[in-house]
């Protein structure tokens, strides 16, 4: 409950989310119902400027841009939240085996995370693609796998800087089990970055699938997604700017809503950064 | 410093086994072997044909001795050749490599001139108007895909006469002033998103050094902000963002791929691109195989840089 007046009271992560809610709600209209079919086309109304009857214009197909939002917003915020399940669940599990057991498995699974860590997130996330092929599932499976370490290096750490500490070393000696001290003492303590990190893997993982998609190794044609319309608009967007400012306004702001909330909730939840900002 | 750089390099071998090791087997895991996407569709081998090309191409051996083969042919510079061109691997991607060398050192640039300086900035006043409007300048920045910027780039400047380097890339040696002309935009989509990374971090780095005592007693001494800002606070606070900016370097060489999709420009990250879609797998197996190695090699120089700056990095 306090945490809940503080969070009214910290502008910065409530407007983070309400974009994101209000971006929830717009996917899930669109679900039920966008203005027009996204991917109907009409070749009486190819690159219409943005008017009454098609808010966002038209693109090079006559398909109106505003329902492909709405329709590429559901698979957008699909890949981002299911491939940062994929990334928290898999990276704090290692990390957790990693940094409470330790030992030789400590020494392999860290060497493994180096390992990924060595390849730009780009460049890794293209290569898997290239790999498992250019579907919509091997997308998440791609940013899952490449976000993954970050999340498996930042729960050792706090493992580790928390494990020795004297709580815990009594909890320990009044016979408290490992997996008891592990969910009662260990978590709440690293819950505060694996939530920010939460926050920020789902901004990167919206940018990631719209980079992805923009160079053709993502969401397929007809199908839209707003990496995928950019991608489309390119040849047009001298003569139909709105093709190309609309889908790349929508990446934005839903990315700023992540951002503002993981920013907030950092001052929020980690009382050492409180004074500072 | 001798003994901190010999340990560092010694502990990036296991990581540079472990990433040729990665590269290697996944390309393997490819329904289809690379013998058959040779063929094409057109020819059809019947299986005892097959086994003499295995054997032909060296192909029917454990796939942990061909590792081992492959490896040694890479140490020895030989990546092999293309599926689809039959040119030899190693020579065209360092054709492309000065390329992306020149597009980072240019983000890198100006990432610098508009990270630091605002940083700073940001970090004299503290008010609470301009604290969340630069914190909402700062999260923008980080919004923002490097691939819309450009594409906003290219529809705002498509009127200024060779600032879009549309497939004609003039090289650095042949036109250095038309060459830095046609790569300002494209350093410039990236720089912004990076300016506004390195804003954040030097903001933060400042502040977290105005807190410490040397700095409150060198106000109590009665020196102005200035001087405080300036000559004692700013050589401690900067020393953090080297790291970052190290870091993103080696992120960029690969990491560009998009803006030089956008800007039709021939780098690394393109070419890899064009690998996937020609499914020409010893060719990516190469690219992957230098960026990921120019990467942990310049994040390894930032380490010793920053060991060389900060001399408590040494004793650790």
């Amino acid at each position: 409950m306090k945490f809940f007046f503080k969070f009214k009271k910290n502008y910065i992560a409530l407007a983070g989310l309400l974009i994101i809610i209000f971006y929830l709600l717009i996917s899930i209209i669109g679900i039920f119902w966008t203005p027009y079919d996204p991917t109907e086309m009409n070749y009486n109304e190819i690159l219409q400027p943005p008017s009454i009857k098609h808010p966002l214009g038209t693109d090079e197909f006559g398909r109106d841009i505003l329902s492909r939002i709405m329709w590429g917003s559901r698979i957008s915020i699909l890949i981002s939240f299911t491939a940062t399940l994929i990334a928290s669940l898999l990276g704090v599990t290692l990390g957790v085996i990693s940094g409470f057991w330790g030992g030789k498995l400590d020494n392999f699974l860290m060497r493994i995370v180096d390992i990924l860590f060595s390849f730009p997130p780009l460049l890794l996330a293209i290569f898997i693609m290239g790999i498992l092929g250019e579907k919509t599932y091997n997308v998440i499976i791609a940013i899952g796998i490449v976000y993954t370490p970050q999340f498996a290096r930042l729960v050792r750490a706090g493992v580790l800087s928390i494990k020795n500490l004297d709580f815990i070393q009594s909890a320990f000696a009044i016979g408290g089990g490992k997996i008891h001290i592990l969910f009662k003492h260990i978590f709440p303590n690293i819950l505060v970055p694996i939530i920010v990190q939460i926050s920020l893997c789902l901004s990167l993982g919206i940018l990631l699938e719209s980079a992805l998609s923009f160079l053709g190794l993502g969401v397929q044609p007809p199908y839209p997604s707003w990496g995928n319309m950019l991608s489309g608009a390119r040849r047009f967007m001298l003569v139909a700017p709105w093709t190309a400012i609309f889908p790349g306004l929508a990446i934005v702001l839903l990315v700023l809503g992540f951002n503002l909330l993981g920013d907030g909730l950092r001052d929020l939840l980690d009382p050492r950064l409180r004074n500072i900002r | 410093m001798g003994r901190y750089i010999l340990k560092r390099l010694i502990s990036i071998i296991p990581v540079l086994f472990g990433v040729s090791i990665l590269v290697f087997f996944l390309v393997r895991l490819i329904p289809g072997s690379a013998l058959e996407l040779f063929l094409g569709t057109q020819v059809e081998a019947t299986p005892e044909q097959m086994e003499e090309l295995k054997r032909i191409f060296g192909e029917d051996k454990p796939i942990p001795i061909l590792y081992f083969e492959w490896l040694s042919r890479i140490i020895k510079g030989d990546f092999g050749y293309s599926l689809r061109t039959s040119r030899p691997i190693l020579p065209d991607i360092l054709h492309r490599l000065p390329l992306s060398l020149e597009l980072t050192l240019f983000s890198l640039f100006f990432s610098i001139i508009i990270g630091i300086p605002l940083g700073i900035l940001s970090s004299l006043k503290q008010n609470p108007i301009i604290d969340i409007l630069i914190r909402l300048i700062g999260l923008l920045g980080l919004s923002l895909p490097q691939f819309w910027l450009a594409t906003l780039f290219v529809i705002l400047f498509s009127s200024f006469e060779g600032l879009i380097p549309m497939g004609n890339f003039i090289p650095f040696s042949k036109n250095p002033l038309l060459n830095i002309k046609m790569l300002f935009l494209p350093s410039l989509a990236i720089g912004l998103g990076l300016g506004a990374v390195v804003m954040r971090f030097t903001r933060n780095s400042i502040l977290e050094v105005l807190q410490m005592d040397y700095i409150k007693t060198a106000k109590a001494k009665g020196l102005s902000q200035r001087v405080v800002l300036f000559k004692h606070a700013l050589r401690n606070a900067l020393l953090p963002v080297v790291t970052i900016l190290g870091f993103n370097a080696g992120y960029l060489l690969g990491g560009a791929i998009v803006i030089e999709e956008v800007f039709a420009l021939p780098g690394m990250g393109r070419l890899a691109l064009y690998a996937i879609f020609q499914r020409d797998y010893p060719l990516l197996q190469g690219i992957v195989l230098i960026i990921s190695f120019l990467f942990v090699l310049i994040n390894l120089s930032t380490d010793i840089l920053y060991a060389f700056i900060d001399p408590r990095i040494r004793y650790e």
